[in-house]
């Protein structure tokens, strides 16, 4: 069977040709980037390569980029660095629908004594920046607010955001990991002090992450060790999976414009569609600032995880948010944020898109799904009482 | 993803009798669309007043499907005495088990079984017995103490994933904590809510065992296996056909038999292969 994936939010395929600049330094190219002869040494001079691109996709200086492990290890750091460069201040911002590394830790951090606030979302899952504004205060350490929503795909506008906390003296981290190559970033023209990149939501592969420390930000360091990264993250280089980034904002760059119209259009296609298709259905989150890739349709009166299994059944690929599917007992915090109906919320499906998916996968998918959400809605008692009353 | 088992996935693909009966003697609504699941059960009676027909409508995941799917098929032919008799870990049992975050589907079954019996014989469908613990998804301290007995829970995550109670906030954790403490003591200090089986309940359900669960697994590599006796707590088995023949045939009665003999029927069954 074939598999259709439209769960690139979750994670991507490593590009092929990610793969192949990789291949070399497992096996024939393994030096020690800090060793003093050749054979280390070129594999140094990759790592600044590999740093020069990673930059060019951010508009960055290659000496703001930090490679770390993963996405949850750039937040936690830029964070946490914030709160030990600035001890005397105890207060952090952020928003009601991060990522649980952001989440998570926020949680952590009031146990050991800070206080948070988690910012509102309203029914499209948009900030109100009034509130953001009034949320401020002198003791406000850190500002972390994610730049696209990995469940809905919704952009905060985190440029403002960041020029409103600079204006006040705070720092202004953003996790950045769904926006990076699906949207245009230049953070020199930006006020943004610390950003979180993942390489495996853009074809590079798991266990290699970027944070972006903008020069003369004071960083704290959250891993100690050796010199690496100039003693700002410690341990060996992981150097097949940075030279693998690099190619991988190579092609990021190369790939945008086509992330931004040809991935849009089958977005587009596959959410209209479905929507005109499927009776009771809707588009979770603001239509107009959103992801190119990522759709997040509820269909009424079923269950998320009965309408996965089912689309498994013919090889298709994506998430949801209901609470099966969750790892707990409800929806995801994030549908929950924006005050999706409960009926809406545990039948939520979210596709995301790559440019690797083609009009045919998308044609398939949607001769496919119609027939199981009437399967499920057949099987649900609320479909027979929702019809009965009209509101179906 | 959930490691489901075959049966599962099967009954949740191909779902036995969905729908309403007309007429029906029994009708139950379980759970609720905050929650995330729910049940609609109903069924009818022949003449000789046993369940003719049963039926479910659910809204939820795979393994709720399923375990409704399994619940009508496993009520067909009982008369309302032994449909009573269904506890949530017959439908488990019946599915080949389910993850243990599921296991409150099966008790989601199990209770709209209760409740469409209770409204065949007519009695009213009290307010809510017993008092609200867990705020979130309404559930009470009596049902909370019910699955804990038969279920022999022991952690709060285990009150979760057979009641849901305690999965939402979390506030309700140390009330769910007294709970536990509270029936747990109890279950200890009373011997008797776990009554020992006679020697005829031991033996019959150990060859009912051996005819559902165990024979058809060895059947499937070409093996059988025949119950000789029981003697106290040892159960003397005699393998048949592959099995009699295998190399790893001791290995499969003690990791495999005596396993599921002693999850299903007895903790301190032991299994021994007759003497030659």
């Amino acid at each position: 069977m074939k598999t259709i994936y439209l769960d690139n939010n979750a994670t991507t395929q490593v590009a092929p040709e990610v793969l192949e600049a990789m291949l070399p330094y497992f096996h024939e190219l393994y030096g020690n980037p800090s060793s003093m002869h050749t054979f280390g040494g070129q594999v140094g001079r990759k790592l600044r390569e590999a740093r020069e691109h990673v930059a060019a996709l951010l508009g960055a200086s290659p000496d703001e980029i930090i490679f770390t492990s993963c996405g949850s290890e750039s937040d936690n750091a830029a964070i946490r660095s914030a709160l030990a460069s600035q001890p005397g201040k105890r207060h952090i911002v952020t928003s009601r629908v991060e990522h649980p590394a952001v989440k998570a830790l926020c949680a952590q951090l009031v146990n050991e004594g800070y206080r948070v606030t988690e910012l509102p979302v309203d029914g499209d899952g948009r900030l109100d920046m009034e509130q953001y504004r009034r949320s401020l205060t002198p003791d406000t350490a850190i500002v972390s607010l994610m730049w696209a929503n990995n469940e809905t795909g919704v952009i905060f506008p985190v440029e403002k955001a960041a020029e409103i906390a600079r204006a006040r003296g705070i720092l202004f981290h953003t996790d950045a990991v769904q926006a990076v190559g699906k949207i245009p970033i230049n953070l020199s023209k930006t006020a943004i002090d610390m950003l979180s990149i993942s390489g495996h939501k853009l074809h590079a592969p798991k266990g290699i992450g970027v944070l972006y420390v903008r020069k003369g930000t004071r960083f704290s360091p959250f891993l100690i060790g050796g010199h690496q990264e100039k003693g700002r993250r410690g341990g060996t280089e992981n150097t097949p999976s940075i030279i693998g980034l690099g190619k991988a904002c190579e092609l990021a760059n190369q790939n945008m414009e086509a992330e931004n119209t040809r991935v849009k259009e089958l977005r587009d296609k596959l959410e209209n569609e479905l929507l005109s298709r499927v009776t009771n259905s809707r588009v979770n989150g603001d239509r107009i600032n959103r992801l190119p890739n990522t759709s997040n349709i509820s269909f009424e009166f079923i269950e998320g995880e009965s309408i996965l299994l089912m689309m498994d059944e013919y090889g298709i690929c994506a998430s949801s948010g209901s609470a099966c599917t969750s790892g707990s007992l409800q929806p995801s915090h994030v549908l929950r944020a924006m005050g999706v109906p409960f009926t809406m919320a545990h039948g939520s499906i979210r596709f995301s898109l790559s440019v690797y998916n083609t009009d045919a996968e998308i044609e398939f998918v949607i001769e496919k799904l119609p027939p199981i959400i009437e399967t499920l809605r057949n099987l649900s008692p609320y479909w027979t009482t929702a019809q009965q009353c009209g509101s179906a | 993803m959930w490691d489901y088992t075959d049966k599962v996935k099967e009954h949740f693909l191909n779902p036995r009798n969905v729908g309403e009966v007309e007429n029906p003697d029994g009708v139950a609504e379980v759970g609720s669309i905050a929650c995330g699941d729910a049940l609609k059960f109903t069924f009818k009676l022949d003449d000789n007043k046993r369940i003719k027909e049963a039926k479910f409508k659910t809204f939820g995941c795979a393994s709720a499907i399923a375990s409704a799917s399994a619940l009508t098929e496993m009520v067909k032919g009982m008369t309302i005495e032994e449909a009573e008799k269904v506890t949530n870990q017959d439908i488990a049992r019946f599915l080949g088990g389910l993850p243990e975050e599921k296991m409150h589907c099966s008790v989601m079954g199990r209770e709209a079984l209760e409740a469409a019996i209770a409204h065949y014989k007519g009695i009213p469908e009290r307010a809510v017995e017993g008092e609200i613990v867990c705020e979130c998804f309404g559930v009470t301290d009596r049902e909370i103490e019910r699955a804990i007995r038969e279920n022999h829970l022991k952690t709060i995550e285990e009150v979760t994933n057979y009641t849901k109670a305690g999965g939402g906030c979390g506030n309700c954790h140390g009330a769910i904590q007294e709970i536990l403490d509270r029936v747990r003591s109890d279950m200890e200090t009373t011997p008797t809510l776990k009554p020992r089986l006679s020697n005829i309940q031991k033996i019959r359900m150990i060859e009912e065992t051996i005819e559902r669960e165990i024979r058809p697994s060895l059947k499937h590599d070409g093996g059988d296996i025949e119950l000789i006796d029981v003697i106290g707590n040892r159960v003397i088995v005699a393998t048949r056909g592959a099995c009699a023949s295998c190399q790893a045939s001791n290995m499969t009665l003690k990791n495999f038999v005596e396993l599921k003999l002693r999850e299903l029927v007895w903790p301190e069954l032991v299994v021994e292969e007759e003497s030659q």
